[in-house]
């Protein structure tokens, strides 16, 4: 049984209000991603990751407890826990991923910073002020908490003198390029995923790889933002062979993602559809967001082997 | 079967230039391509949204945040119905009216 609906919404629009992300995670976890880079602070331009790659193990570990739960007759109290997590950040105590699950999500921004690194591009970073973007508040209707967050956001940008966000994951791309500039009326950011930044720079690659993959399009990059060429680009020119499956491009198949925080069961039943999609095209699949990345994973099991586009892109063009 | 209507339900709603729940010609598109099958119907939704069935609208609670957001539906849709962005509309309406967000 899912937990109630009502109380779910409520707790995660109560983080991002008064923690500043619907999960609330220390900065020092946000940012070890950051040690040894040498990332100046801040700067008209900076690499933003809304904190989504950093979540993604506390999400899971959020939602297998919300899974135990609602088979319980905890799950009658969970408006009361909606009350004390007012109080005490109760979800900090409910994932605890490990270190080595943590550093593996790490590692995707860290292969950002050194694909803009050779492409030649200069940036900074936001530190403690790289925010979540506020992503499933909006999905979830929670208007009021969003546009109170986005302009929190936006007050760390002019702090900082960004003029140019340059994105990794869907979601966070989405919020900051097409729903800020509607909900705040002093919006004057350029933002730009990496894979659009790195397309137009016609990189070579370093080491040519080799294979096939089969590519799921996120649907955030896909059908709100209109990226579907780029990754294809980058990996077609890193030397992949790309085995588009039977819903792809525009017309990609979700993974299920983005309802996981309230009816875990209904995504994991939509990831394993797609997953049958992508087997058919290759034993391997690539894909450019984490939620995709840890949907798709966990339905295809021992089956299928997925990997993010930006460890194909850096091994291929860096060094 | 009786239903308590609240005539200005879609009034209510249209508080962007997004909402546009009329410009559904109940084709039935985006049932039949859904990611999430039967379980979601768009075109239901909107239709009790304009005939002011608000409590039709609050029974499919679970309909509504089962949507995924993803667009195909809208992709695919002959009439541009602002689908994702009316779903959000919904759960706002939702989250104010039923759970007292």
């Amino acid at each position: 049984m899912p937990l109630p609906t009502g109380d779910v919404i409520g707790i995660l629009a109560d983080n991002l209000r008064l923690r500043k992300s619907v999960l609330p995670i220390p900065a020092r976890v946000a940012t070890k991603w950051t040690e040894g880079l040498g990332l100046p602070r801040g700067g008209e331009t900076v690499l933003y990751t809304g904190m989504m790659y950093q979540l993604i193990p506390y999400i899971e570990g959020l939602v297998k407890v919300e899974q135990r739960l609602g088979d319980s007759w905890l799950a009658r109290w969970t408006g009361f826990g909606r009350k004390v997590n007012r109080i005490i950040n109760v979800s900090a105590f409910m994932a605890r991923p490990s270190a080595a699950e943590r550093a593996s999500y790490d590692q995707i921004p860290i292969n950002v910073v050194h694909l803009l690194r050779q492409a030649g591009v200069e940036f900074g970073a936001l530190y403690e002020d790289d925010l979540y973007s506020g992503a499933l508040a909006h999905d979830l209707g929670a208007d009021a908490v969003l546009a109170e967050h986005a302009r929190r956001v936006n007050a760390v940008f002019e702090k900082h003198g960004v003029k140019t966000v340059i994105t990794i994951d869907p979601h966070t791309t989405n919020m900051l390029r097409s729903v800020y500039p509607k909900v705040l009326d002093n919006y004057d950011v350029e933002v730009r995923s990496y894979l659009e930044v790195l397309a137009e720079k016609d990189l070579a690659a370093r080491h040519l790889l080799s294979g096939e993959v089969a590519l799921h399009d996120s649907c955030v990059f896909a059908r709100y933002e209109g990226i579907v060429q780029e990754p294809r680009k980058l990996l077609a020119a890193a030397g992949v062979t790309i085995r588009d499956p039977e819903n792809t491009g525009r017309q990609t198949w979700c993974c299920g993602g983005p309802i996981e925080s309230l009816y875990p069961a209904k995504a994991a039943a939509n990831a394993a559809k797609r997953v049958e999609q992508l087997r058919a095209a290759a034993p391997d699949g690539v894909t450019m967001c984490p939620m995709c990345f840890v949907n798709l994973s966990n339905a295809a099991g021992d089956t299928m082997h997925f990997k993010d586009i930006s460890q194909y892109l850096r091994e291929a063009y860096t060094s | 079967m009786t239903a308590l209507v609240n005539p200005g339900l879609a009034t209510e709603l249209d508080r962007s230039d997004e909402f546009n729940a009329d410009a559904c010609m109940n084709c039935g598109v985006c049932s039949a391509i859904c990611p999430m099958g039967v379980d979601v119907q768009p075109r239901k939704l909107f239709r009790y949204v304009l005939l002011g069935m608000e409590d039709r609208v609050a029974a499919e609670t679970e309909t509504v945040y089962s949507c995924l957001l993803c667009k195909m539906c809208e992709e695919n849709c002959p009439s541009g119905v602002h689908i994702a962005a009316n779903v959000r509309t919904l759960r706002h309406h939702i989250n104010r009216t039923v759970f007292g967000l």
